[in-house]
């Protein structure tokens, strides 16, 4: 069978079946990711050997009987800022040149005892700093759909390794909507987990009260399989949430009978949304209520703050977090320097691109002495207030529906003269970071043949309603299916 | 409204250990201030009183059993440094160096 574009769920039906073997489906991944590097530039580094070597493994397992898990077998491609032992990670960043990371993020190393194949790391804005994947000391991702346009960011890699139907899975990291705007850019789905749900030890860190790992894949079952895997408590990370992880496809029955979604007011009216995307989003909401949700109007007054708050917090702590990259234990060290002060300098200027440096300097100038209290702190204030808004809105409902991106995707250089702008397109995004809450964005149609997401928001610790709904709209729709290339 | 000057900016990349050239740094006091004047849309809010997020799940410290687990390999970590000599990383002179 070909195996470009399968999901997860065929891959293992082919499996089982004995149509093919782990071998012949990791190659035939490593050679699609290779051949499409010119083109889409999905990935920074694959792991050829190491895949092949794990996929003969996977196949002797199967041969005497024995199968990990669902993902057994199952070819995964992680973001470039979770470290695997014995691999580099670069964060696509000059800073962590030549770095082979010592250990396993726990995320990473879930999926290995699961027996997934890790095939290569995906591209990413620096850092994980920025909404296109345009931000890459190794040069951009295309998106699929059109290659004059970004695949968003920043896990612009992994959704777009996905949507070109190279893997059927991938791993990204969303701090301010970085999986969830991408799954929508490149027409596929893509899950943030609630903060704690998934452990970010071995994630690079970039905001860390903002930070989550979740998932790409083509379908919402493909997606609650692998958050199912990487999913639980980790004692390595302090802010691991210590609750059981629900096995979600118990709770897909297809309707959505008993299930109230609300419609925020103000995502609705909010300045700059493009009208057919809101128009996709509608004919989604259509599709619910078909298949029994009842949908109530709900309003979250804070929304036009949540930007400002969201750039306050993450950069602040991007500033702490990126102080380790000092030149002295890993990764690039100036050799252009006298002293001791002057070399971390030069180290960090050299090593870090302009939109990692900007924001250092935007996050280091709010921390700074006597102006912590206006910025930091007042944000933090807002940010409970951000909070409060969603614990209101869901006492008369389940989920929320929302647009994911007040646009599809846009061309390179749209957004980079202006960073503002560029921040701005995190507008449906950020605030589920700022709460804390879990966020889906599935594909519901096409606006000038490139994909419109739409996003399901749920209380913290319930993914299971927003992956139900995902589940049953994919049920009754075939959005899904469409994909780069293929015919109508 | 302007927030920034230049002499800010160079305060700010000294705190941050940047090395910004003339035109980096005019561009980032630019920068800086057009996402001061943006972010003061906070200040249209009353927040006194009103407890800071840090944390947007709430938990208590955990506690584990406190059991000794193997390190990373002191070899291997010392494998990344740019330079090291034996199990040290190797930094430039610090004593009787003025770039304390």
């Amino acid at each position: 069978m070909s195996t470009a574009f399968a999901t997860i769920d065929e891959l293992r039906t082919a499996l089982d079946s004995g149509k093919s073997s782990v071998v012949e489906i990791v190659t035939d991944c490593i050679e699609r990711a290779e051949a499409s590097q010119d083109s889409i530039h999905a990935f920074i580094g694959l792991r050829a050997a190491g895949a092949i070597d794990d996929a003969k493994r996977a196949d002797a397992r199967r041969a005497s009987g024995e199968v990990l898990s669902p993902l057994d077998g199952i070819p995964v491609a992680i973001k470039d800022n979770m470290v695997q032992a014995g691999e580099p990670t670069t964060c696509a960043s000059r800073i962590l040149e030549g770095f082979v990371s010592p250990y396993t993020a726990t995320a990473v190393e879930r999926l290995e005892r699961a027996g997934a194949i890790i095939i290569g790391r995906t591209n990413m804005d620096e850092f994980a700093m920025g909404s296109s994947t345009e931000h890459s000391h190794f040069g951009p991702t295309r998106n699929p759909w059109d290659l004059t346009r970004t695949p968003g960011g920043s896990s612009g890699g992994s959704a777009a390794a996905v949507a070109a139907g190279i893997v059927p899975a991938a791993l990204g990291s969303d701090t301010g909507g970085s999986i969830r705007q991408p799954a929508a850019f490149c027409g596929v789905v893509g899950m943030k987990p609630t903060y704690g749900r998934v452990s970010r030890w071995g994630l690079v860190a970039f905001a860390s009260s903002l930070d989550q790992i979740g998932a790409f894949a083509r379908t919402a079952r493909d997606c609650a399989e692998v958050i199912e895997v990487i999913a639980g408590h980790d004692h390595r990370d302090s802010t691991s949430i210590p609750a059981p992880v629900p096995h979600y496809a118990e709770s897909f029955h297809g309707d959505l009978n008993g299930v109230t979604l609300g419609i925020p007011t103000e995502y609705f009216e909010a300045e700059g949304v493009d009208s057919d995307v809101l128009e996709s989003v509608r004919a989604a909401i259509g599709q619910f209520e078909k298949a029994g949700a009842k949908t109530v109007e709900v309003s979250l007054p804070h929304t036009r703050y949540a930007i400002a708050t969201y750039y306050l917090i993450a950069n602040a702590e991007a500033s702490s977090n990126l102080a380790r990259f000092d030149g002295v234990r890993y990764g690039h060290r100036s050799r252009d320097a006298n002293g001791l002060t002057q070399m971390y300098r030069k180290t960090r200027s050299e090593g870090f691109g302009t939109e990692v440096q900007r924001r250092i300097v935007l996050g280091t100038y709010v921390l700074s002495a006597g102006y912590y209290d206006a910025y930091y702190r007042k944000a933090q204030q807002v940010r409970t207030l951000v909070r409060s808004d969603f614990e209101r809105a869901f006492e008369t409902c389940d989920a929320l529906v929302t647009p994911t991106s007040p646009e599809v995707a846009f061309a390179f250089g749209d957004k980079t003269d202006d960073p503002l702008t560029m921040y701005l397109s995190d507008i449906y995004t950020a605030s589920a970071n700022l709460a804390g809450i879990p966020g889906v964005s599935i594909p519901c149609g096409r606006v000038g043949g490139l994909p419109v997401g739409l996003q399901l928001l749920g209380k913290p610790l319930d993914e299971t309603t927003p992956l139900r709904v995902a589940d049953a709209y994919q049920r009754a729709t075939d959005h899904h299916l469409h994909h780069a290339g293929s015919s109508e | 409204m302007s927030h920034i000057n230049r002499s800010q900016i160079d305060r700010v990349a000294e705190l941050a250990r940047l090395s910004l050239s003339d035109e980096e740094a005019d561009r980032l006091s630019i920068e800086l201030d057009s996402f001061l004047g943006y972010v003061e849309t906070l200040n249209e809010l009353n927040t006194e009183g009103i407890v800071p997020t840090s944390h947007p799940i709430p938990l208590s410290t955990p506690m584990r059993d406190d059991l000794p687990e193997p390190p990373i390999d002191p070899e291997l970590a010392i494998r990344n440094a740019p330079e090291s000599a034996g199990s040290a990383f190797v930094v430039p002179k610090v004593i009787d160096s003025e770039s304390l």
